[in-house]
């Protein structure tokens, strides 16, 4: 099936860069013609991964494949891991530090949001090493499209 | 493809070829092609960005000429709260519309009065529920059209009431009609516009087949002509005509006014295309929480901030204070169910996927795949000598064929025949 890989470089020193990935997979997969509602879904996706590789992680790569029935999204980084990944996936809970708190991100809802706009979801992650998150937006097209 | 009317036109002769407006182009639809710019139609939404910008004026805004008036038996001037702040100190609008009498209209309808039966409306349909949270205000032409062509996710969020012009314009025939007892199509209404994106809504309209505004005319050709007569209507002391706006119609000039009509806290107004841009693609990916209404003006500091009013915007603001310092909050309670007809779309907005690259999305993968493929050859300068805003502007016009990669001045001087021959020569 026919495919296109974009790759992102996320900077893991700065907030406020944080979400220009995926504001730039938005506008491409909106001038590929795809549904508003699914790329809303991959949006918010990317964005909540995004903020999560700057504030425990120090940035990542995130490599987004786009087909015409689904787009998967590999979010990598070698950050400390996350030893818990059950406890991580929960709502409100979140190692981040006091002082992102403040800036209002660390609300431990970036896991849960990203499981619940994603159609699949899957995280390997060995503390000390980095974590990989996987996650797939299906489109509704048909395979064969 | 339907046929695009414009009112931001390119005047070729003084057109130097320069870089100026493309770079500045928030939907990129404007390239340099043989020296001259171009605007492509589809893409342009009118929000006079270009006109602002170019230092030669070679861009300019397409209106009706002053002359237009002698077209109907009985013509109707519709004033915009943003043309109350055009002059220096003026405390009473009576004086404006006495004046645009004198020029020869035979009645005024202010805008502003219908921005309060708008304001009205919008309360009473965001307190019914009515409406997907948050609203977004539809009464700035070149956002609506943004929206049209770049935010398909946002449209079922688009206030979907005619801008106060159209409604002013519907009234106020209406009016004429009874007063007069002449047939409609004999009454003209004519409004005298800050921007070009307010003409181009009267010719091309959105929510309607039909504008009610028959023509439109810019305030800086109105401006000179009034100025003299208001002059000698403010030393005479007796406007022809009572202002019938409180303090809610005139703040609709300028950013934040029609927000402020709403009497709930919990909006948000940007002005600016840039801040348009930024809020729009915030509010895609729900970054904007708690807010009931956005209001978004295309230009810097709202309605007052149009390309083609006199007055600096932000000095304008201040006149508009001043001017609604002693108002009423409303001076207009009406019947809304009565007027539903007038105020509500009958035709929805619809999305205009000019963007897109292919109508089939295999095809547009292909051609995105080519699009980085040639980006990642070109130096990422975007210096705008090619004619395209941006290296990957020019990727897209080589894929979708308009352009070839050969437009890049650095490409083709480290690919010209010559250079190749003399790079082979060395590494064989």
């Amino acid at each position: 099936m026919p495919s296109l890989k974009l790759q992102y470089q996320v900077d893991g020193t700065d907030f406020t860069r944080a979400g220009e990935a995926s504001s730039s997979v938005k506008k491409n997969l909106r001038k590929l013609g795809m549904p508003a509602d699914i790329i809303r879904k991959v949006s918010i996706c990317l964005y909540e991964g995004e903020i999560n590789m700057v504030i425990h992680a120090d940035g990542g790569v995130i490599d987004v494949l786009v087909y015409p029935d689904r787009i998967e999204m590999i979010l990598a980084d070698t950050g400390k891991g996350i030893a818990d990944i059950d406890k991580a996936m929960q709502e409100g809970w979140s190692t981040a530090p006091d002082e992102v708190r403040s800036l209002g991100f660390g609300a431990g809802m970036g896991l849960p949001n990203m499981k619940k706009y994603s159609d699949e979801m899957r995280i390997e992650s060995t503390v000390g090493v980095g974590t990989t998150v996987y996650m797939t937006v299906r489109t509704g097209a048909s395979q064969s499209a | 493809m339907q046929e695009f009317f414009h009112s931001v036109t390119l005047d070729r002769d003084k057109c130097m070829g320069c870089t100026n407006c493309i770079k500045r182009c928030p939907t990129e639809a404007i390239r340099v092609r043989d020296r001259k710019a171009y605007i492509e139609a589809e893409r342009c939404i009118d929000c006079g960005e270009c006109i602002r910008i170019c230092p030669h004026h070679a861009k300019r805004a397409v209106c009706d000429p002053l002359a237009v008036l002698k077209q109907f038996r009985y013509v109707v001037a519709l004033p915009p709260p943003s043309l109350m702040a055009q002059f220096n100190n003026l405390e009473d609008v009576d004086i404006v519309l006495s004046a645009l009498l004198e020029m020869g209209f035979d009645d005024v309808f202010e805008v502003a009065k219908a921005a309060e039966i708008v304001s009205a409306a919008t309360r009473s349909l965001m307190k019914a529920g009515k409406l997907p949270l948050p609203v977004i205000s539809s009464a700035c032409p070149a956002v609506t059209r943004l929206i049209r062509v770049r935010f398909p996710g946002l449209i079922d969020h688009v206030l979907p009431l005619h801008a106060p012009i159209e409604v002013a314009a519907r009234m106020a025939k209406k009016e004429a009609a009874v007063k007069t007892g002449l047939p409609l199509e004999e009454i003209g209404a004519v409004f005298i516009t800050p921007c070009p994106a307010k003409v181009t809504a009267t010719k091309m309209p959105i929510g309607t087949g039909k504008s009610a505004v028959d023509a439109v005319v810019a305030v800086s050709e109105v401006y000179p002509k009034l100025f003299p007569l208001m002059n000698r209507i403010a030393a005479s002391g007796e406007p022809l005509r009572a202002s019938e706006v409180g303090r809610i119609g005139i703040s609709w000039g300028s950013s934040s006014g029609e927000s402020s009509g709403l009497i709930n806290d919990s909006y948000l107004a940007a002005d600016g295309i840039e801040n348009v841009i930024r809020v729009l693609e915030d509010l895609e990916d729900e970054k904007i929480l708690g807010v009931d209404f956005i209001e978004l003006n295309a230009c810097s500091g709202g309605c007052v901030g149009g390309v083609l009013n006199v007055e600096n915007p932000y000095i304008a603001e201040t006149k508009l204070k001043r001017i609604r310092k002693n108002l009423p909050v409303s001076a207009n309670h009406p019947d809304l169910a009565q007027l539903e007809p007038v105020l509500q779309w009958d035709t929805p907005l619809e999305f205009l996927p000019i963007m897109e690259l292919d109508s089939d999305m295999v095809t547009a993968m292909e051609k995105m795949a080519r699009i980085e493929e040639i980006t990642s050859q070109l130096e990422g300068l975007d210096c705008g000598s090619c004619g395209a805003p941006s290296c990957r502007a020019l990727a897209e016009d080589v894929v979708r064929g308009v352009a070839s990669i050969e437009d890049c001045i650095f490409y083709y001087r480290s690919h010209s025949s010559l250079e190749k021959g003399s790079t082979s020569d060395d590494t064989n």
